[in-house]
């Protein structure tokens, strides 16, 4: 139980260290979050800091310009959704060269994010970063959500969002502690190996059922304990561990008893 | 018992007269009697098998209530209950909705449901670790070969039964189990289609397997089960139990307790442990919530998409082997991708099972009856393929969990499948030799402790200069114990040719058990011989003190001592 904790809390712990940053900054943030209009029309002086965070931080990789180096694609074109979502999430800017770029910590504050997302937006239009009333589970149907989530989504992510692997090392993470607007986001521009979910695939209002379905997955089972929702071999696991592990320590206490 | 007996006080209670009608009738009480009398072994590895039993009883008992709510119906309805939130107004089968209503509006549905699910996995552990016993101890031996092939059988049974009744819910996960076990029948050549159409009733998925599997899973199966059960338990008792090698205990004797009250109340105390322990499971730990899967659909796969543990070696076979093995005949396609690791393997695996006993007998050449156990270390052989067996099926179920291996451990889920593969051609000899070579290795340990006795750490230095460290001698019960086995030898077999010079028949076959039998007991330690502990007591007199107790009682305290008669 123990190792299975640890390892959760190593997996996890970067999102949920994530998740409370962004609990903290939340609130300030609405106030921030520039509206898909505001988006484009983002003040000149965000964009200079943007630009210079950028050339700080993300040239190396991308260009001076945005426009893609050997190591890493063109960000001219994939809006600030995407640098959002990347940030945010402290994929970008990317450490270590794995199988895929991790989620992690975020380096950038709510500001410069913010700002790095206005000055990739400037270079080129792109899928700008949803607003708070697109991604707000209450108004989403879980039902809808759930049969949507299982034909888009299960076959990577599992049934309830638990995360799956993929080939040479790469995964699906988990979604129960990723934040509405990410997810939102992460449909918007298909990050890694993740396909694309277009406005045309999943419509805005499609897109918040599922994250309503999501939500709905954090609330925990009706059926007690959920054992990390890993399906039968997880089950499977606790059947020998707890199960067979009472049951046989009782045996050997009632055989010990009388000798 | 005779019933002119004089002697006997005719009754006067009511529930005496009773008793004595019935016994005039049918002997029950000689029966009883007889069967309070019996003498049970004590060991908390005797009680493995219980947990199979009675997580069976607490299986009929929850699926009972079960059949009062479930409609085995592929109707298809729209789900019109609030809970759960995600289900509603979706189309799905009779049987997923009768499966939420159940959870979600009936009270102590969910309870029931999960109670039975977790029994049904208890279950299947309680027979593996169950066969582990009898398998590593030898119990399987004459004369309770026939127990043994009623034993596998069950837990063949067992294995239906749970992917019968993991279907029932009509959800994608099991739905998809479902689709592998048509892709599985239709692999078979020549009659597979056929008989899928047969299963189905048609076209996968169609409309009558969940009624086929429901009748199946709660009439046939528990049917079956519980006259094999039965079969199991009478021969249990016919044959008497084993007991573990001690001293006093032989073939013809069983040392132990009296059924009533000892071991009734043992066993009692025991069912109510694992029914406490499974209805605790049920009621804390979520089990197949298979809203979470949603009704069956053809279409979608989630991933971490597996089937219940005992199923998984299966599983992990098909994920192991490679595609590519597909191949096409005059415009057949021989599916050996599917034929291989879901019908050879097992097939494999499941005969193992079967005819162990009966190769073991083979090449022993030993037609006697067997009611002490062995000790694993003493049999090496068979420990080791015991262990080599093992080491296959986890290696298989773990390979059926290779995504989940993956996300878990940060490893490629390619890595993992190509170290599965060999692991599952190299794994087992490998466990089969260490485990061979640890057993020898302990055996000629008890070699060394019945020749020399124990180190004391007591060096005493004689008057010409000489050091020797003393050592104490075993006592009577730890020699027994290491003493009283038997290393068979490699069959020896008559001559090729008789007298006169003329080939004799079968003697071919007798060459090839032979060498199966020098398999199993070329390399092998020999009990200590009486006369070789007197030889190495004479040689080593002085560095021996006496055992500081008398000489021990064989058979102490309460214990009763049953005589085979
Ligand atoms: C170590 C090199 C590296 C650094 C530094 C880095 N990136 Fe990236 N970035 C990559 C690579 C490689 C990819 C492509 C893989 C992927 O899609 O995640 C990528 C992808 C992206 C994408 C997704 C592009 C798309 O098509 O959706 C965005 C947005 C992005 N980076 C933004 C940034 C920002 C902003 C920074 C600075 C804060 C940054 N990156 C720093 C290597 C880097
Ligand atoms: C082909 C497999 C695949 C499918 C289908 C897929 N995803 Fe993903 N998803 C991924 C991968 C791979 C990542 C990780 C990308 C990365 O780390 O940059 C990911 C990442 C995400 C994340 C970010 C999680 C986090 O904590 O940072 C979210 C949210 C997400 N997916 C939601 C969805 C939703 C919702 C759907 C269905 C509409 C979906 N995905 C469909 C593969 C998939």
């Amino acid at each position: 139980m123990k190792a299975l904790a640890a390892r959760r809390h190593h997996r996890f712990a970067p999102v949920v260290l994530l998740l409370l940053a962004l609990l903290v900054t939340g609130g300030v943030y609405a106030a921030l979050a520039p509206s898909p209009a505001q988006a484009d029309t983002a003040s000149t002086e965000d964009i200079e800091t943007g630009k210079k965070l950028f050339q700080a931080n993300c040239a190396t990789c991308h260009g001076p310009n945005a426009e893609g180096t050997t190591e890493a694609p063109s960000l001219v074109g994939v809006g600030a959704a995407a640098v959002d979502f990347q940030v945010s999430t402290g994929r970008m800017p990317m450490q270590m060269s794995g199988p895929q770029a991790a989620a992690k910590p975020p380096q950038m504050d709510e500001e410069q994010t913010a700002a790095l997302a206005a000055y990739v937006a400037s270079l080129g239009p792109g899928p700008a970063i949803p607003t708070d009333e697109q991604v707000d589970a209450a108004e989403g149907d879980a039902a809808e959500g759930m049969a949507l989530f299982r034909t888009n989504c299960a076959m990577c992510h599992n049934a309830v969002g638990a995360g799956g692997a993929l080939s040479e090392g790469k995964y699906a993470p988990a979604l129960l502690e990723t934040s509405d607007r990410n997810i939102y986001q992460a449909m918007l521009t298909g990050p890694q190996s993740m396909p694309v979910f277009n406005d045309a695939t999943l419509t805005p209002k499609e897109k918040r059922h599922i994250i309503a379905y999501v939500a709905e997955q954090r609330d925990g089972s009706a059926g007690g304990l959920s054992l990390g929702n890993l399906g039968p071999v997880s089950e499977g696991l606790w059947a020998w561990i707890v199960g067979l592990g009472l049951i046989i320590g009782a045996a050997v206490w009632i055989g010990a008893k009388s000798s | 018992m005779s019933t002119t007996t004089p002697t006997a006080a005719e009754p006067t209670t009511p529930v005496g007269k009773a008793a004595d009608y019935l016994d005039q009738r049918t002997k029950v009480g000689v029966l009883t009697k007889q069967l309070v009398r019996k003498v049970f072994p004590d060991h908390w590895s005797f009680m493995l098998g219980e947990i199979a039993l009675f997580s069976f009883v607490v299986l009929l008992i929850s699926g009972v209530f079960l059949t009062m709510f479930f409609e085995p119906s592929m109707a298809l309805v729209h789900y019109e209950n609030e809970h759960p939130a995600s289900m509603q107004g979706q189309l799905m089968s009779v049987a997923f909705a009768s499966t939420l209503d159940m959870s979600f509006e009936v009270r102590g549905g969910l309870l029931m449901r999960q109670i039975h699910h977790w029994s049904a996995l208890v279950f299947m552990a309680g027979i593996v670790v169950h066969m582990m016993r009898v398998f590593f101890t030898g119990a399987f031996r004459k004369p309770r070969e026939l127990n043994w092939l009623v034993g596998t059988m069950l837990m063949i049974l067992g294995l239906l039964a749970g992917f019968s009744g993991y279907s029932l819910p009509d959800d994608v996960l099991s739905g998809n189990g479902l689709r592998i076990a048509d892709g599985v029948i239709k692999s078979i050549p020549i009659i597979g289609s056929y008989t899928s159409y047969f299963v189905f009733g048609g076209e996968f998925p169609g409309e009558h397997i969940i009624p086929r599997l429901f009748t199946v899973h709660i009439l046939l199966i528990p049917a079956l089960l519980l006259a094999l059960i039965g079969v199991h338990l009478f021969l249990m008792v016919l044959n008497k139990h084993t007991q573990y090698p001690g001293s006093g205990r032989t073939d013809k004797n069983v040392v132990g307790y009296p059924a009533v009250p000892v071991f009734a109340t043992k066993m009692a105390g025991n069912f109510f442990i694992i029914f406490g322990v499974l209805a605790l499971m049920g009621g804390t730990m979520a089990i197949n919530n298979v809203w979470n899967y949603g009704p069956y659909d053809p279409s979608p796969v989630g991933a971490g998409a597996q089937p219940d543990w005992y199923m998984l070696f299966l599983e992990g076979s098909l994920r192991l082997m490679p595609g590519q093995t597909e191949i096409v005949i005059a415009g057949y396609t021989l599916s050996l991708n599917v034929l291989v690791p879901a019908v050879i393997i097992p097939g494999l695996l499941f005969t193992f099972l079967f005819v162990y006993p009966f190769i073991e007998a083979k090449v022993t050449g030993d037609k006697r009856e067997h009611h002490v156990l062995d000790r694993p270390r003493n049999v090496p052989t068979r420990t080791g393929l015991g262990v080599a067996f093992l080491t296959a099926f986890i290696i298989l179920a773990l390979a059926g969990s290779n995504d989940l291996i993956a996300t878990h451990f940060d490893m490629s889920i390619n890595a993992i499948t190509w170290a599965f593969r060999i692991l599952f051609f190299v794994g087992p000899w490998f466990a089969f030799w260490i485990t061979k070579r640890i057993c020898l290795g302990l055996q000629r340990k008890d070699r060394e402790l019945v020749l020399h006795g124990h180190e004391t750490g007591r060096i005493v230095r004689f008057a010409n200069g000489e050091y020797i460290e003393v050592h104490r001698p075993l006592d009577e019960h730890e020699r027994w114990l290491r003493v009283n086995y038997e290393a068979h030898a490699p069959l020896e077999i008559e001559p090729a040719t008789d007298a006169r010079g003329v080939r004799r028949r079968g003697y071919k076959a007798d060459r090839r058990w032979q060498r199966l039998s020098r398999f199993f007991f070329e390399d092998r330690v020999e009990p200590v011989t009486p006369s070789e502990l007197e030889a190495a007591h004479s040689h080593g007199e002085h560095d021996e003190l006496e055992p500081s107790h008398g000489s021990p009682e064989l058979v102490s305290g309460s214990r009763s001592v049953e005589q085979e008669h």
